[in-house]
C-alpha cells in the first residue's frame, strides 16, 4: 500500500511539469499580452500611453523578455510558493487567491455534502422500491433537477426572494460588509444566505446522483450474495445498506477526487450571477484580461489539486474495494 | 410416525408470482415433510419450483412472488427440550420471528459459491455474522466459532482463511466457506440449494462427502435441491419428485430408483447415462420442453410428454395423489384402477 502510494506520487511529478508547461503555453497563445489590452483600456478612456511609459511597464512585468525565461521566473517562484503579481489587480496573485479560497471551499463543500445527504438515501430507496409511485416522483423529479440549468435556477430564486419578500439574495453579505473584516454579524449574514448557493449547485448534482445510484444498486440487489447475507438472519435494512449499497458507491468514492478542483473553478457561471465572492468569476477575468500570472497560477493551482484528488479517489478505492489491491500486488 | 420425528411439515404450499403477463403458481400444493436428521432431496428440471419452495421456507421468496396458501409448520426445540411447531407461512417475511429462525434454525447452501459471498468483506467477517446475529457471544467467541466451523469443513489452515477475501479461494474451497457460513449457527435443517451444480465432478463428491460427514456429527436434517440424479442416490434418504410446481412422486432413495411409479420420473431415470457392454446407442431423453409457465397443460401437466399418456382422461382429469406400498406416492391416473381398467376395456369392447 505505501509503495503503491509513493509510486503514484513519483508519477505526478513529470505529469504536473507538463501540464505546467501545457498551460503556460496556452495563456500565451492568444495574440497580444496584458500591457495591449492595458493600453487599448487606456485609450478608450481617452488617456495616451507614451512610448516610454510603455517600456517602463513592460521591464517592470518582464514582458519584454523571451517565452522561455518568463516561463521558468514563473515556474521556479511558483515552486516556492510566490505566485507573481497580478497586472490588473496589481496585488500579489496569493493574496487574490488566498482571499475567496475558504468561501470557495465552504460553497463547494456544503453543496458536495448537500447532495450526498439528500441523493444517496432517496437513491436507496427509489433502487428498492423500483417503480413504485415514488420511484416514478423521485425519478420526475431527478430529470427535472439535471434539465434545468443552474444558473437559470439561480435567476428564478433571485427573482423569487426579491418579488416576494424583497430580499437580494445575490452575494453571500449585503453591501454594507463589503471590506469589512470577520466579525459576528458578517458571519451570521454568510450563513444567513449560504443555503442559496448550496441548494442551487447541489440541484443538478442530487438529481444525477440519485439516478447513478438507482441504477448502480439495481444491478447489486439480485446478487446472489445479497440474498445469502438476507439469509443468515440480517434485516432487510441492514442487508441492503451492508452489502449491495456498499458495492454500489465505488463509483462514486472514484469521482470524490473530482471535489478538489472543483473547490477552485466549480460553479462560476452560478457564482457570476449569484456574484459569490469565490474564484471562480476571479479566474474567468483573470482569462478574459490576459492577466497571465494570476492565470496560470490559477490552472496549476486546478492541475494540482486534479492529480491530488485523483490520488485521493484511487486510494479510497482501494480502500473500499479490496479486490483494486489484490490486482495490484498481482501485477507488480 | 412419530410426532418427534418431524422437523418440517409442508402442507399445500402455494407460491405465485404476480407478473404483467400473468399468474405464475410456481409452487402449487406442494406436501413434504423433513424428518430430524435425515436428508430429502428434491428432484426436477429447471423450473418445476424447486428453489422457490426453498426460498418459501425461509421467507426469502424473491418480489414480487408470495406464498398465498399452505402450512409449513417447523418443529422448533427451545432450551429445555420442548418441541413447539411454528407455522413459517403465518410469520411476516421480514419480521423479527422469521428473522431469529434464518441463518440459526434453517440456513442455507446456495448454488453459485463464486457469488454466494460479497467480495468486499473477509471471508471471516462474514461467516461470524449469522453468530453474531443469533447469539450473545464476543466478536472474539465468534471468531472462535467461525475458526472451528471452517476447521470442520476442510479448509486447511482455518485462521487464515479467516481472514481471506472470498476471491483469493478456489471455487471448492468457497463452497466449503459457503457450508460454514450456514452451519456456524448448527442448525436444525440445512437447505442446499444445487450446492455442487457449479463445481466439478472431484469437488462434487467431496462436497457431498463433507456434508454427509457433518450431518453425522451435528444431527442436522438436510433438504437437498438438485436435478441430478446422481448426487441424489449419493446423499438422499428420501425423494420427493416435482413437475411444475407439483410433487409428482415421492419415495424412499432405493424404490425410487428400483421401482419409480411415475412415467416422468420413469424417463428421468432412462435419461442418465449407464456403462454397458451392449453397443453404444443415443441416450434417451424426454421429449419435448418444460410446458411454458402462463400456459399450464389441462389435466395432468406433464400430458403431453408423457408416454403413457391416456387420452381422454390426462388431459382432463388432475391426478390425485395414489398412495402405494410402504409410503411410496404417485400423482398418476395409472395407479386408479377403475380409470386404467376402462382405458384396457374400451378396445377390447369394441
Amino acid at each position: 500500500m505505501a509503495r503503491y502510494i509513493v509510486q503514484r506520487l513519483l508519477y505526478a511529478i513529470p505529469t504536473l511539469i507538463m501540464i505546467s508547461l501545457v498551460s503556460f503555453a496556452i495563456i500565451e497563445l492568444p495574440p497580444g499580452d496584458y500591457l495591449s489590452s492595458y493600453i487599448a483600456k487606456l485609450e478608450q478612456q481617452g488617456s495616451r500611453v507614451s512610448q516610454s511609459e510603455l517600456e517602463a511597464l513592460q521591464q517592470r512585468y518582464g514582458l519584454n523578455q523571451p517565452v522561455y525565461v518568463r516561463y521558468w521566473k514563473w515556474i521556479s517562484n511558483f515552486v516556492r510558493g510566490d505566485m507573481g503579481m497580478s497586472f490588473e489587480w496589481n496585488r500579489p496573485v496569493k493574496d487574490l487567491v488566498m482571499e475567496r479560497i475558504g468561501l470557495t471551499a465552504l460553497i463547494s463543500l456544503l453543496s458536495t455534502l448537500f447532495i450526498w445527504a439528500v441523493a444517496l438515501p432517496i437513491g436507496i430507496y427509489s433502487a428498492t422500491h423500483q417503480y413504485s409511485l415514488s420511484d416514478y416522483l423521485f425519478t420526475f423529479i431527478g430529470f427535472l433537477g439535471v434539465g434545468i440549468p443552474d444558473f437559470l435556477l439561480a435567476l428564478v430564486i433571485l427573482w423569487w426572494a426579491w418579488s416576494t419578500f424583497g430580499v437580494n439574495l445575490g452575494g453571500l453579505y449585503g453591501p454594507e460588509f463589503i471590506g469589512e473584516p470577520w466579525t459576528w454579524p458578517k458571519v451570521m449574514e454568510v450563513v444567513k444566505r449560504i443555503w442559496v448557493p448550496m441548494v442551487i449547485i447541489g440541484t443538478a448534482g442530487t438529481a444525477g446522483m440519485i439516478r447513478t445510484m438507482r441504477a448502480n444498486l439495481l444491478d447489486e440487489l439480485p446478487q446472489p450474495y445479497v440474498e445469502s447475507a438476507r439469509a443468515s438472519g440480517l434485516s432487510e435494512t441492514e442487508t441492503v445498506l451492508k452489502y449491495p449499497v456498499r458495492i454500489a458507491l465505488s463509483p462514486f468514492v472514484s469521482t470524490v477526487g473530482w471535489m478538489l478542483p472543483g473547490l477552485i473553478s466549480g460553479t462560476t457561471i452560478v457564482a457570476i450571477v449569484l456574484s459569490l465572492p469565490t474564484t471562480g468569476p476571479l479566474l474567468l477575468k483573470a482569462l478574459l484580461s490576459q492577466d497571465m500570472y494570476l492565470a496560470a497560477s490559477f490552472i496549476m493551482l486546478l492541475s494540482i489539486l486534479t492529480v491530488i484528488g485523483t490520488l485521493v479517489s484511487d486510494i479510497l478505492l482501494v480502500l473500499v474495494d479490496p479486490r483494486i489491491r489484490f490486482d495490484d500486488v498481482q501485477a507488480g | 410416525m412419530a410426532n418427534d420425528e418431524i422437523l418440517l411439515d409442508v402442507k399445500g404450499l402455494k407460491t405465485q408470482f404476480a407478473l404483467e403477463e400473468g399468474t405464475v403458481r410456481a409452487v402449487d400444493g406442494v406436501d413434504f415433510t423433513v424428518k430430524r436428521g435425515k436428508t430429502l432431496c428434491v428432484v426436477g428440471e429447471s423450473g418445476c419450483g424447486k428453489s422457490v419452495t426453498a426460498r418459501a421456507i425461509l421467507g426469502i421468496v424473491p418480489s414480487p412472488g408470495k406464498v398465498v396458501d399452505g402450512q409449513m409448520l417447523f418443529y422448533k426445540e427451545d432450551e429445555n427440550g420442548s418441541v413447539r411447531p411454528i407455522d413459517l407461512a403465518t410469520l411476516r417475511p421480514n419480521g423479527q420471528e422469521i428473522r431469529s429462525i434464518r441463518g440459526a434454525e434453517i440456513s442455507m447452501v446456495f448454488q453459485e459459491p463464486m457469488t454466494s459471498f460479497s467480495p468486499v468483506y473477509k471471508i471471516g467477517h462474514q461467516i461470524r455474522e449469522p453468530i453474531l446475529i443469533h447469539q450473545q457471544v464476543s466478536k472474539a467467541e465468534a471468531r472462535e466459532i467461525a475458526i472451528d466451523m471452517l476447521r470442520r469443513c476442510g479448509l486447511p489452515r482455518p485462521e487464515r482463511v479467516f481472514d481471506q477475501y472470498p476471491w483469493e479461494l478456489s471455487g471448492g474451497m468457497r463452497q466449503r466457506a459457503m457450508i460454514a457460513r450456514a452451519l456456524v449457527c448448527r442448525p436444525s435443517l440445512l437447505i442446499a440449494d444445487e450446492p455442487t451444480t457449479a463445481l466439478d465432478v472431484t469437488t462434487e463428491t467431496q462436497i457431498l462427502e463433507l456434508m454427509k460427514e457433518l450431518q453425522d456429527e451435528l444431527g442436522m436434517a438436510i433438504l437437498f435441491i438438485t436435478h441430478d440424479l446422481g448426487v441424489v442416490a449419493e446423499v438422499a434418504e428420501e425423494v420427493i419428485v416435482m413437475y411444475l410446481g407439483k410433487v409428482v412422486e415421492r419415495a424412499d432413495v432405493i424404490s425410487l430408483f428400483y421401482e419409480a411409479k411415475h412415467p416422468y420420473t420413469q424417463a428421468l431415470l432412462r435419461s442418465i447415462p449407464t456403462i454397458s457392454k451392449e453397443r453404444r446407442h443415443r441416450l434417451d431423453t424426454i421429449e419435448g420442453m418444460v410446458p411454458d409457465p402462463y400456459n399450464v397443460p389441462s389435466g395432468c401437466p406433464f400430458h403431453p410428454r408423457c408416454p403413457a399418456f391416456m387420452p381422454g382422461i390426462c388431459d382432463v382429469i388432475e391426478p390425485p395423489i395414489y398412495a402405494l406400498e410402504k409410503g411410496h406416492l404417485a400423482r398418476c391416473h395409472l395407479y386408479n384402477e377403475e380409470l386404467v381398467g376402462n382405458v384396457m376395456d374400451e378396445p377390447a369392447s369394441s
